[in-house]
């Protein structure tokens, strides 16, 4: 707060140092006079880890660019190099790409948290969107940076992916020739997606994540209970049940770190490909445009959006219902009809969809790395009609679900 | 104060400034796509792989009946197949399995647009990409092949998505693909086919 001025500011090296740079002030207004639920939960660590494992991603590929060649004949090559040759550079290979698969996870957690306690709803719309921005903008992330090893599930992977634009009507076919660069995934589109990779959509990450905390601080964070803690302040101005970020909720987060990096420093030791699903066998293998794998299915974070396409009979509808499949969270905050935030105090019919939205979900995650044949079809139908019917039936459900009172402070669940 | 601002605010001619302003950011605007016009363009198949996409030519004496090769065109992969007497008469019995039996909706040139889908009925020649999203179908020539039914007349089939084409590369209902494998321009000189070469306008 700009009101407050510290003690320390009168002499020596911090006052001179905040007359110039508002060091003090960030802290207190960002820090130590942000107040936040007291209520949190262990749902409430993911937003800390994301930004974590961002910084481990960010740092691990400066790293791998070091040594990664772009290029349709070294990419592959290169990577071998790293795994091989380069000291530790398998190491600093496999944080990153199981980096990957736990960024997706951890914001996977974290979007379910929204979802759980209702933080979409009025007045976090808007961090809601900024939040779906860097779910996108990751997605996109991600496919460029598993084609970059250049292996036959990056090529075949890429094949796939950069086609769903071509079935886009009248511009689909010129549209796919420019974003390859080529009559075929190639050298160029390699390139083009490793400057997008390394450079446009990083940045475009750091502004997105930029947004979604300022939009935060705006806000304030919801909590299990769903209650604005802002309604009620105590004589110091500050929320009653709040308290201060700095020093409680950095040194929970503290915790939270720790647990994420044993099961991090484990997965990266002892089962780096994860049984297939971090790392996929067919990309221990060049890309060979001759040669398809005989079941091509993305990573695991894919996969329920994958099982959506393969669902539908017609290739066009596949594709334009895959996208709705991921569009369709961005209008949560106005789908959601309920009078109360949080499904602690919401009824059986909300639960009910919840739990079929949850089941949906992961079964259609298990489905998209099945191949597309007999009944993994037939039950990717019926989940996808599931999935889509959380969506779109949710103004009519959350309207008639029988709400409980909520409570006016927060309580307490330990 | 107030007498001066009032005098501003009269002077200020606020159409004229509209006018300006509306004139200004059409300029810029203008101006900015022409500016990313050649960003956008760069994105382009380049000089160098247009020319590397120049026609590709296989013998066809090579090929025995009932055989395919593989070649190259375009980094797509172009099935040419050496089809027997039996394959090309039993193609009209398949008509009521299919999407687009006459190829209605499906890419190929005016001169291979008929029942055999190619030039000359013995050699199909065809873009080897599922058209659902891009994979190789496989061959699987075979009647009856054991992991496709009794009943499969032979074709192809892709691991990918499950879509089954025929001997002429015309999609079976029930396949996620919904159009034939797509054929490019091609004609024979002599036992030589010629891919990417249209007997009508030249190199394509």
């Amino acid at each position: 707060m700009a009101t407050a001025e510290p003690a320390t500011a009168k002499g020596g090296f911090r006052a001179w140092l905040n007359k110039r740079l508002p060091v003090d002030e960030f802290m207190e207004s960002q820090l130590l006079g942000y107040f936040a639920p007291k209520n949190f939960n262990v749902w409430y660590f993911f937003g800390s880890l994301a930004l974590l494992v961002f910084v481990i991603q960010i740092v691990t590929g400066i790293f791998l660019t070091m040594n990664y060649k772009p290029g349709e004949l070294t990419a592959f090559d290169s990577v071998e190099y790293i795994m091989r040759e380069v000291e530790w550079g398998w190491l600093i290979r496999y944080m990153h790409a199981i980096g990957a698969s736990m960024f997706f996870i951890v914001v996977y957690l974290h979007m379910y948290r929204a979802l759980l306690y209702g933080s979409y709803k009025a007045p976090r719309e808007l961090l809601w969107l900024f939040g779906m921005c860097i779910y996108l903008a990751l997605m996109a992330e991600a496919f460029f940076g598993y084609v970059l090893p250049w292996g036959n599930m990056s090529f075949w992977g890429a094949q796939v992916i950069v086609n769903l634009f071509g079935t886009i009507p009248g511009i689909g076919p010129g549209l796919v020739e420019w974003i390859r660069g080529d009559y075929g995934i190639a050298d160029s589109t390699l390139n083009r997606f490793f400057a997008l990779h390394v450079s446009a959509l990083p940045l475009a990450l750091l502004l997105l994540i930029a947004l979604h905390l300022v939009a935060l601080r705006q806000t304030g964070s919801n909590n299990p209970d769903g209650i604005e803690i802002k309604a009620r302040l105590g004589a110091n101005g500050k929320p009653l049940d709040g308290i201060p970020f700095h020093p409680y909720y950095t040194l929970k987060d503290v915790v939270g770190v720790g647990v994420f990096l044993i099961a991090f420093a484990i997965v990266v030791f002892f089962v780096p490909d994860f049984g297939g699903l971090f790392l996929e066998k067919p990309n221990f293998e060049p890309a060979n445009p001759l040669s398809t794998p005989t079941h091509i299915a993305p990573v695991w974070y894919f996969t329920p959006f994958y099982a959506i396409l393969r669902a539908v009979p017609d290739q066009r509808l596949g594709a334009l219902l895959m996208g709705l499949a991921v569009i369709a969270f961005v209008f949560l905050p106005w789908l959601d009809r309920s009078p109360v935030k949080s499904t602690r105090y919401r009824g059986w019919i909300w639960k009910l969809a919840l739990a079929v939205f949850t089941v949906s979900f992961l079964a259609l995650m298990y489905l998209g790395l099945m191949p597309a044949e007999g009944r993994y079809v037939t039950l990717a139908r019926i989940f996808t009609i599931a999935y889509f019917a959380f969506f779109v039936l949710m103004p009519f459900y959350t309207r008639i679900d029988p709400v409980k009172a909520v409570p006016e402070r927060v309580t307490y669940h330990a | 104060m107030t007498d001066i601002a009032v005098t501003d605010e009269q002077e200020i001619d606020q159409s004229r400034r509209r006018f300006l302003t509306a004139a200004t950011v059409a300029t810029g605007a203008v101006g900015t796509v022409f500016a990313i016009t050649p960003f956008i363009k760069s994105w382009n198949p380049s000089e160098r792989a247009r020319a590397l996409g120049a026609p590709t030519e296989v013998d066809v004496t090579k090929i025995e009946p009932g055989q395919m090769v593989i070649a190259t065109w375009r980094k797509q992969a172009i099935y040419i197949v050496h089809r027997t007497p039996e394959m090309v008469a039993s193609l009209p019995k398949n008509d009521a399995q299919l999407k687009d039996p006459t190829s209605a909706d499906s890419v190929q040139p005016v001169y291979a647009t008929n029942e055999m889908r190619s030039v000359k009925p013995d050699y199909l020649v065809l873009i080897g990409i599922c058209t659902h999203l891009g994979c190789l179908p496989k061959q699987h020539f075979e009647r009856g092949d054991a992991s496709l039914g009794a009943d499969w007349p032979g074709g192809f089939f892709c691991p990918c998505h499950g879509s089954k084409f025929d001997m002429a590369g015309r999609v079976f209902a029930g396949s996620p693909a919904s159009v034939n494998l797509s054929i490019p321009p091609y004609e024979f000189r002599g036992d030589t086919v010629v891919i990417g070469v249209d007997p009508q306008k030249g190199v394509a």
